[in-house]
């Protein structure tokens, strides 16, 4: 039993759990919405987009996790202002918009010597999280979880009947907004543990295997955060004695989890109870 | 009831004494981003207490008009008013049945959740259903033969059923005018046998009822009066068709136009 409990000794060991359990908390609930909407592909976005705002905040020493927010922020608003304006189809939109500001932000990479720099900002690197950084996370995932539970059900209703939400004067384009500043404040934190390119599976797949198994909304969001907290151990045993990138070793135990649950769906529709 | 923080500011407008309960002028509507007219030269009184039926093919406006009414579209040309009131002023007051294909019903939501709903134009932001509120719920559940389904998650019902349900919401709402679109179309013998019972319920309630329909069979044993619409227009009722109460501009007779 040794080996299970020897990694936690450290202390750097000991904070990349507690921010892993942070993200995944925030990701996992958050991420339920995300795919009961069908907004996995903007999650996506979102976390590329960020990608230019990292990097200008790393070569002129401003705050990696301020610039990220700023960048995430200034997509999700310029998303819903796009949505909205129906020129182009969303997803054409999303797709134009986050190519080029990923494109940015590799341009504004490739202006420094070494590309090795941003590999943590790529990939993520959870044990890289300062204990400075733990308030932050702390603090983003506090103020996801409250929003939330404060407005389940106006979240709930826009989400599977936005009609009736327009009639009784329910803003939907107001709450679409809030859910894409959380989705922002989210895919920061998020990038901290699986980076940008790894990002989505954070938000998508807990959620998508939790949906599989449930349907109940807050038992869904449960079980969502459980896979992503199990995840997140998984990934930091990996990289503990393996030795291989955490993010990646996160991002695979999710999808193993992913597929179990499809097995157990499968298996109930066979057998019905 | 008082809200605490309402989804839409000056919600509680009282009605104005002895206005009819919906009066709409639309000289011309578009949906929004389109070119075509989707309503022309539309005029209808609807006073309080009565059943209308908006009669027509599809595709002939029914739907449109039934949004225009609940303030789901905007309307840049014409007026509509809700007792006497311009839109958004009695949104408590007015319940709208949608067609079924509007709602994403594999949604993780029971039956009894999607009922309440229609209580939260009176609990505004913030606020959670309170017994009064579930009371609600339970009875109008009950009054659709709903109870026994309400654990249900909603994709699990029959056709028939959600329909059921949605007029279940309606009923929570406690609103006075209801927009009901096509709330007969494809179900089963049952749903209809019950949803005929709620609207006569409704009616000797006081309530007003605008229903949209392209069934003409039961249009003078279900509704006091009827507006026909054509391709986006009001047209004269068909030779022999129920009219009853005259609720737009056209008169009933039989001369071709």
């Amino acid at each position: 039993m040794n080996w299970l409990l020897e990694p936690w000794q450290y202390s750097f060991m000991q904070t990349g759990l507690l921010a892993s359990a942070l993200i995944g908390l925030a990701c996992a609930c958050l991420g339920v919405y995300v795919v009961l909407r069908r907004m996995a592909f903007l999650g996506d976005a979102l976390a590329h987009t960020i990608l230019p705002g990292v990097v200008a905040a790393y070569l002129t020493g401003f705050n990696l996790i301020a610039g990220a927010l700023i960048a995430a922020t200034l997509t999700a608003l310029g998303i819903g202002w796009f949505s909205q304006r129906q020129t182009v189809r969303e997803d054409t939109a999303i797709g134009i918009w986050f190519t080029g500001m990923f494109a940015l932000g590799i341009l504004l990479m490739s202006t420094v010597r070494s590309f090795r720099d941003f590999t943590h900002i790529l990939f993520g690197n959870i044990l890289g999280v300062s204990p400075d950084n733990l308030w932050v996370l702390a603090a983003i995932t506090g103020l996801v979880l409250l929003t939330l539970a404060l407005f389940h059900k106006e979240l709930e209703l826009t989400s599977f009947d936005p009609t009736h939400a327009e009639l009784i004067g329910l803003r939907v384009d107001l709450v679409r907004y809030g859910l894409l500043l959380l989705l922002a404040l989210t895919v920061v934190s998020g990038i901290q543990m699986v980076g940008v390119v790894l990002t989505s599976a954070l938000l998508v797949t807990p959620a998508a295997a939790a949906s599989l198994l449930s349907n109940r909304l807050p038992q869904m969001m449960a079980l969502a955060a459980g896979i992503a907290v199990l995840s997140g151990v998984v990934g930091l045993y990996a990289s503990y004695y393996f030795d291989v990138a955490s993010g990646a070793a996160i991002v695979l135990a999710c999808t193993a989890c992913f597929g179990a649950a499809w097995l157990i769906h499968a298996y109930r529709r066979r057998v019905p109870r | 009831m008082n809200v605490f923080l309402p989804y839409t500011p000056h919600r509680h407008i009282e009605p104005v004494p002895g206005a009819p309960a919906v009066s709409v002028r639309l000289p011309r509507l578009r949906y929004p981003g389109t070119e075509s007219l989707a309503l022309r030269d539309i005029e209808l009184t609807v006073p309080v207490g009565a059943r209308v039926a908006l009669v027509g093919p599809n595709g002939a406006g029914k739907s449109t008009l039934l949004k225009a009414i609940a303030g789901l579209l905007p309307v840049p040309e014409g007026e509509v008013l809700i007792y006497g009131r311009p839109l958004g002023g009695c949104r408590h007051r007015v319940a709208y049945l949608p067609q079924r294909h509007d709602i994403d019903w594999r949604f993780p939501v029971d039956v009894q959740r999607l009922v309440m709903t229609g209580r939260y134009v009176h609990l505004g932001w913030l606020r959670r259903p309170g017994p009064a509120d579930h009371a609600l719920v339970a009875q109008a559940l009950e009054q659709l033969g709903l109870t026994a389904l309400a654990r249900r998650q909603i994709g699990e019902l029959s056709g028939g059923q959600q329909q059921r349900a949605l007029l279940a919401r309606a009923l929570a709402q406690d609103a006075d005018l209801l927009l009901l679109d096509e709330p007969l179309n494809a179900v089963d013998a049952d749903t209809r046998a019950v949803v005929s019972r709620v609207l006569a319920e409704l009616q000797r309630r006081g309530k007003t009822v605008i229903t949209a329909t392209h069934d003409l069979g039961r249009l003078e044993t279900d509704f006091d009066g009827a507006f026909y619409l054509c391709e986006g227009r009001e047209e004269p009722a068909p030779p022999g068709a129920f009219t009853g109460l005259i609720v737009g501009r056209e008169r009933p007779v039989s001369v071709a136009r």
